[in-house]
């Protein structure tokens, strides 16, 4: 059996994130387990820029943000396993893993912390009829064919689903030399960021299509042509409204689902929107002295605050190690109003936060002048005017400890106060 | 005389902001619907020089990927990206690379650099 003080499942930006914060806090014993044969995750397919206005205070590609948090985890020393798959984790921290030079592997860790990511939707979870052909993909597999390995995966492109994935393929088989014919967005807003839509989509003229799904997937071996039909409020196909597209690949970006196979097999509470565990102020889970962050707790839209969560998971992990985490039974509970769909942590123990707590929400529908309203108990506490809010920016709210400490509140609620018309 | 629609992207608001050029004896742009001055900034740019940081792959020898990914230092003119792109098509290098080495000096006279995203 090896010892280690923290082990950190996912070596992306998340696990990185939270190792460093962890060494910075004064533990040694840091283990960091990644499954792909270098680290860095996903950011290393995301070749495109915007990533780290907020940590760096400029725009970095995928790669050169994810590169200065392995640059810095290398230099710290902090140990890591490649090309290991982690199998199980136990809810008394026993991570059992396997890699092809060391075989399994026993793990005793007095602290974890889950970072693996999510997972992309698939066909299988949308079910669209037709035909099964080739030349299916989600938006993520084929970013990782063209950005990485260096296979161009069509010519003719119809994407699904306009979520930020699916809106940086649009433009980068373009710039590729395909002919991106369609987006295609069930919902009537886009589940994008706007500056995505203008930059990826508006750019190059590519059509988006709101409201609209495909119902018709045809081809033998390779996909031929995608139907695509208007929807209703209902989001039920209208009759009458189908177009025909011909292309030879089809494109998904209809969403992402926190990986929590290991968190469930241990045991872990999993919240039923967020789809990741229920977490606390220190981002600890149902099961004391384990800790999630990143896109396994909450599907996020910017890595900088995937950062920022991630850091504070790993300092939290540090001071669990070190026994400075106060528990005294007593919690708040978040909840949630009209207009917001989650808050993570969804409880609060006021004395472990040292500065501010910060709430990290999403909003259920697009709104434009809104108020955010957030109550402590029944007292409005504080009204923040929103001009624009939709369910693909992520909102985050801070209350200053000094404002929730020795007053006993049980909730804390977030709602919108929406004007009419 | 000559009108343009757009979406504004300095901040998440996203206005839906008009340009409109006039040329009498000098040029003029009208912005309307932005909602702060930064909006006027963008509308104006947009249709004067609308420029883009362009990203991409080259290929790569003896590295563990086939592909190391590339960024542009600043923003190239977006008239000239497909251009851009056909140059960049045409380079292969040799591993070991380093993050922010030049891979194509000044591309297509911009003025401006493609470097390399990452070590390979």
């Amino acid at each position: 059996m090896l010892n280690y003080d923290i082990v950190v499942i996912g070596g992306g930006p998340a696990g990185l994130a939270a190792a460093i914060e962890a060494k910075n806090n004064g533990v040694n014993r840091i283990l960091v387990i990644e499954r792909d044969r270098e680290l860095g995750g996903i950011l290393q397919q995301c070749i495109h820029n915007g990533f780290g206005l907020h940590i760096f205070k400029e725009e970095l590609t995928g790669p050169e943000y994810a590169e200065r948090f392995i640059e810095e985890l290398l230099e710290m020393g902090i140990e890591y396993k490649l090309d290991t798959m982690v199998l199980d984790v136990s809810s008394d921290k026993v991570i059992y893993a396997m890699n092809t030079t060391e075989g399994i592997l026993n793990i005793q860790a007095k602290a974890i912390v889950l970072a693996m990511g999510c997972r992309e939707r698939t066909r299988g979870a949308i079910n669209i009829p037709g035909t099964r052909p080739a030349g299916i993909f989600t938006a993520g597999t084929a970013q990782r064919f063209v950005n990485m390995e260096g296979y161009m995966v069509g010519k003719k492109v119809v994407i699904l689903g306009s979520g930020d994935i699916g809106l940086i393929m649009a433009r980068r088989m373009t710039l590729e030399g395909a002919e991106v014919k369609a987006v295609v967005e069930l919902m009537p807003y886009s589940g994008g960021l706007t500056r995505n839509i203008v930059q990826c989509l508006d750019d190059y003229n590519i059509p988006l299509f709101l409201s609209h799904t495909i119902t018709n997937i045809k081809g033998k071996s390779r996909i031929e042509e995608v139907t695509v039909a208007k929807v209703d409020e209902n989001r039920r196909p209208i009759p009458g409204t189908e177009k025909v597209f011909d292309c030879d690949t089809l494109l998904l970006s209809v969403g992402l689902i926190p990986e929590n196979e290991l968190s469930q097999n241990a045991g872990v509470q999993i919240h039923p929107l967020t789809g990741g565990p229920i977490v606390n102020e220190s981002m600890e889970t149902s099961i004391g002295g384990i800790f999630a962050c990143g896109n396994v707790l909450h599907v996020h839209d910017l890595v900088d605050w995937v950062t920022e969560e991630s850091r504070r998971a790993g300092k939290n992990a540090a001071r669990y190690v070190k026994d400075e985490l106060v528990y005294n039974g007593a919690a708040i509970k978040t909840e949630t109003g009209y207009g917001v769909r989650y808050i993570v942590p969804q409880e609060v123990r006021v004395e472990n936060i040292e500065d501010n707590l910060q709430l990290m929400m999403r909003v259920s529908d697009v709104y434009r002048s809104a108020k955010m309203v957030i109550k402590l108990d029944d007292e409005v506490y504080k009204k923040i005017k929103k001009n624009h809010l939709a369910p693909a920016e992520m909102e985050s709210v801070n209350i200053p400890v000094k404002d929730l400490i020795n007053k006993d509140f049980k909730t804390i609620t977030v709602a919108l106060e929406v004007e009419e018309g | 005389m000559k009108k343009q629609n757009m979406v504004c992207i300095a901040c998440p608001l996203g206005c839906q902001i008009e340009v409109e050029h006039k040329q009498n004896g000098e040029d003029q742009y009208i912005v309307t619907g932005n909602k702060c001055p930064r909006g006027k900034d963008y509308g104006i740019k947009e249709m004067t020089n609308p420029t883009r940081v362009l990203t991409s792959t080259v290929k790569i020898k003896n590295a563990h990927l086939n592909r190391l990914p590339v960024r542009s230092i600043g923003e190239v003119p977006k008239g000239l990206i497909f251009k851009c792109m056909d140059e960049i098509d045409d380079v292969e290098v040799i591993s070991p690379i380093k993050v922010g080495d030049i891979i194509i000096k000044n591309i297509m006279n911009t003025g401006i650099d493609i470097v390399a995203s990452r070590s390979m």
